[in-house]
């Protein structure tokens, strides 16, 4: 698997406070950078969003598809399930 | 959501089987019309599709979550657009410079989001593949609401500056604007396979977060919290459209391997058409914005040669390497923004927007992203343009530029191994010459003369007497041709272009808010 940079990035708001939390949570190797009004992820090679993680922190239900509501961009190879939502290099 | 299921109720489908059912279960084949009447644009291209159903996306947005989302996305958009309107949110913005950047969005940008709806209409129309059917309309009517989004948030801004007034019909005529129109325009006479490379490929995933993620920043650092949120409203899609983008690509290549050396061409060529577009972002990211948020260098080396180069890694084992002339663009990366605000500034009085020399400070910063070019190059012309300037010698250039006819820019571009030298190139062709400011946009007009030679060049058509409002006789005397063109442009002459420093822009904005023309 490739080591080079996959990201992803996020409006900076209430309701992405938690899926940053859930993500640096979920990728110890994860780097987050802050830029005005928008927050980017980078992280090596692959990058894991978990639903549970995000349900944890936010105490309700919640469809990853809801992240389409505050993303901004993203760099890599997707796979989404109901349950993780994965960028990667192959 | 939260509902619990029906214990004995019918399974819940999963997301995957719910997203086949959308892509594959919705499709047919004709049985009383061939095929390939019914899809005539699908193989011309040279394009080998073997199987459909290999067609994999990503994103598995269903209908119903895509109506929900999308609704939720415009409900947080126009209740900010209230409020932005009603506590008069256009005197926020850090000073009336920064409102050029919006201009030159409103006219350059706006109408190729229309372009894109369009585009991705017929490429939604043209493929046999139902799921690239659902995914290109589903982008057409994305493209539609960006266009609807930022005409009604900056309209707003339109009742208080001047340049804004009629983008339509501006971009269908003017010079600089035919930039991005001629750029949309050769993707869209493409066929369909080209049109989705060039415009979800090329410049969605490997170029447009050049353009949205400083621009939205820069608009948020800048005070103008309605583009902030038009913007990111529009970029909450394009992360799909991005993504369809690298979908597309992969999928031609793992169809067949004839397809290789197609795809590798227009990665070539909407490669270097994308860039050159962008030179537009440059100048506005170092130049338009008062308050900076990164250089354009900077911006180039994060998202095209670390995320471009990782994309292009990862595309290698299919045979495909990185567009050619990348090298030159990261070259030119430390010149660009500055000559391209030099080519604006020689001609702003036929422009719809403000130019500057930058402030003091502002050159501080530009000497420190561009240690070594800008005190060098740039910084004794910006100077002089001052001192001429403030002995009331502002400097208008009166003659019209020669144009690229591929790119449709003035040719001030530089040779790749010397900045201070014009690049020129050029072709022969049925005993004409054609001229390029480029290798870049060379090799595309080499490729395919015969589109090339019909490009609708602004300043051919000037001296060729097609830029002149109807009924308007060139003949008469005292007939001033310049003139003239600014009115069939629909400008608002001695308003719209021009000095900032002489504007009424400058002049209301003093007025209105009692706040610097310039921020210190």
């Amino acid at each position: 698997m490739s080591s080079d940079t996959v990201f992803i990035a996020f409006q900076a708001n209430d309701d992405t406070r938690p899926i940053i939390e859930a993500i640096e949570a979920d990728n110890p190797e994860a780097r987050v950078a802050h830029f005005p009004a928008m927050i980017k992820v980078d992280a090596p090679g692959r990058l894991v969003v978990r639903r549970e993680s995000i349900e944890e922190r936010l105490g309700r239900a919640y469809d990853l598809r809801e992240l389409q509501i505050n993303l901004v961009s993203l760099s890599g190879n997707i796979d989404e399930s109901e349950d993780e939502f994965v960028l990667c290099w192959n | 959501m939260n509902m619990p299921a029906a214990p004995n109720g019918p399974k819940k489908l999963s997301l995957k089987e719910n997203y086949a059912l959308l892509t594959r279960g919705l499709g047919w084949d004709t049985s009383y019309e061939d095929m390939d009447k019914a899809f005539p644009l699908d193989k011309f291209e040279g394009i080998r599709i073997h199987d459909w159903e290999k067609w994999e996306d990503p994103f598995r947005l269903t209908m119903d979550a895509y109506w929900k989302y999308q609704g939720e996305k415009e409900r947080k958009l126009y209740a900010i657009v209230d409020a932005f309107q009603q506590n008069n949110g256009q005197f926020n913005v850090v000073d009336a410079r920064y409102i050029n950047t919006l201009k030159l969005f409103l006219t350059g940008v706006s109408p190729l989001e229309y372009a894109a709806h369009r585009g991705f209409a017929m490429a939604g129309r043209n493929f046999r593949g139902t799921s690239a059917r659902i995914a290109c309309q589903m982008q057409a009517i994305d493209e539609l609401r960006h266009a609807q989004t930022q005409a009604h948030t900056i309209s707003q801004y339109n009742k208080f500056f001047n340049g804004l007034h009629d983008p339509g019909h501006m971009h269908d005529r003017v010079w600089y604007l035919s930039v991005p129109k001629s750029y949309f325009e050769d993707a869209m006479t493409a066929g369909p396979f080209e049109f989705v490379t060039a415009i979800s490929f090329s410049f969605e995933y490997v170029l447009t977060n050049l353009l949205f993620m400083p621009f939205m920043s820069g608009a948020a650092y800048n005070g103008d919290m309605a583009t902030v949120t038009f913007g990111f409203s529009a970029q909450s899609d394009e992360s799909r459209h991005m993504t369809l983008g690298l979908e597309v690509v992969k999928f031609i290549l793992e169809q067949d391997p004839a397809n290789i050396p197609i795809v590798q061409r227009w990665l070539d060529k909407w490669f270097w058409r994308g860039y050159r577009l962008l030179g537009l972002v440059s100048m506005m990211m170092d130049y338009m914005l008062p308050r900076r948020v990164m250089s354009w260098a900077e911006a180039w080396e994060m998202y095209f040669e670390q995320n471009g180069g990782a994309l292009f890694n990862d595309l290698a084992r299919y045979g495909i390497r990185m567009p050619k002339y990348h090298d030159v663009a990261s070259m030119e990366k430390h010149r660009l923004s500055h000559e391209v605000w030099g080519i604006f500034y020689n001609y702003t009085h036929a422009a719809a927007f403000h130019t500057w020399v930058p402030e003091q400070a502002e050159m501080e910063w530009l000497a420190s992203k561009y240690p070594e070019t800008f005190d060098r190059l740039y910084r004794p012309r910006l100077e002089y343009w001052r001192a001429q300037q403030e002995q009331g010698k502002r400097f208008y250039n009166p003659t019209l530029p020669m144009l690229c006819q591929t790119c449709q820019i003035p040719m001030g571009f530089t040779e790749p191994d010397d900045p201070t030298k014009i690049c020129y190139r050029e072709s022969d062709y049925r005993d004409n010459k054609f001229h390029f400011c480029s290798d870049g946009c060379k090799d595309i007009f080499d490729n395919e003369p015969e589109k090339y030679v019909q490009s609708w060049l602004p300043v051919h058509q000037i001296y060729q007497g097609n830029c002149f409002r109807p009924g308007v006789d060139p003949t008469a005397p005292g007939f001033d041709p310049l003139a003239e063109v600014l009115l069939y442009y629909g400008y608002h002459v001695g308003e719209d272009g021009g000095e900032y420093l002489d504007s009424p822009d400058r002049r209301n904005w003093e007025q209105w808010t009692g706040k610097p023309a310039v921020a210190t």
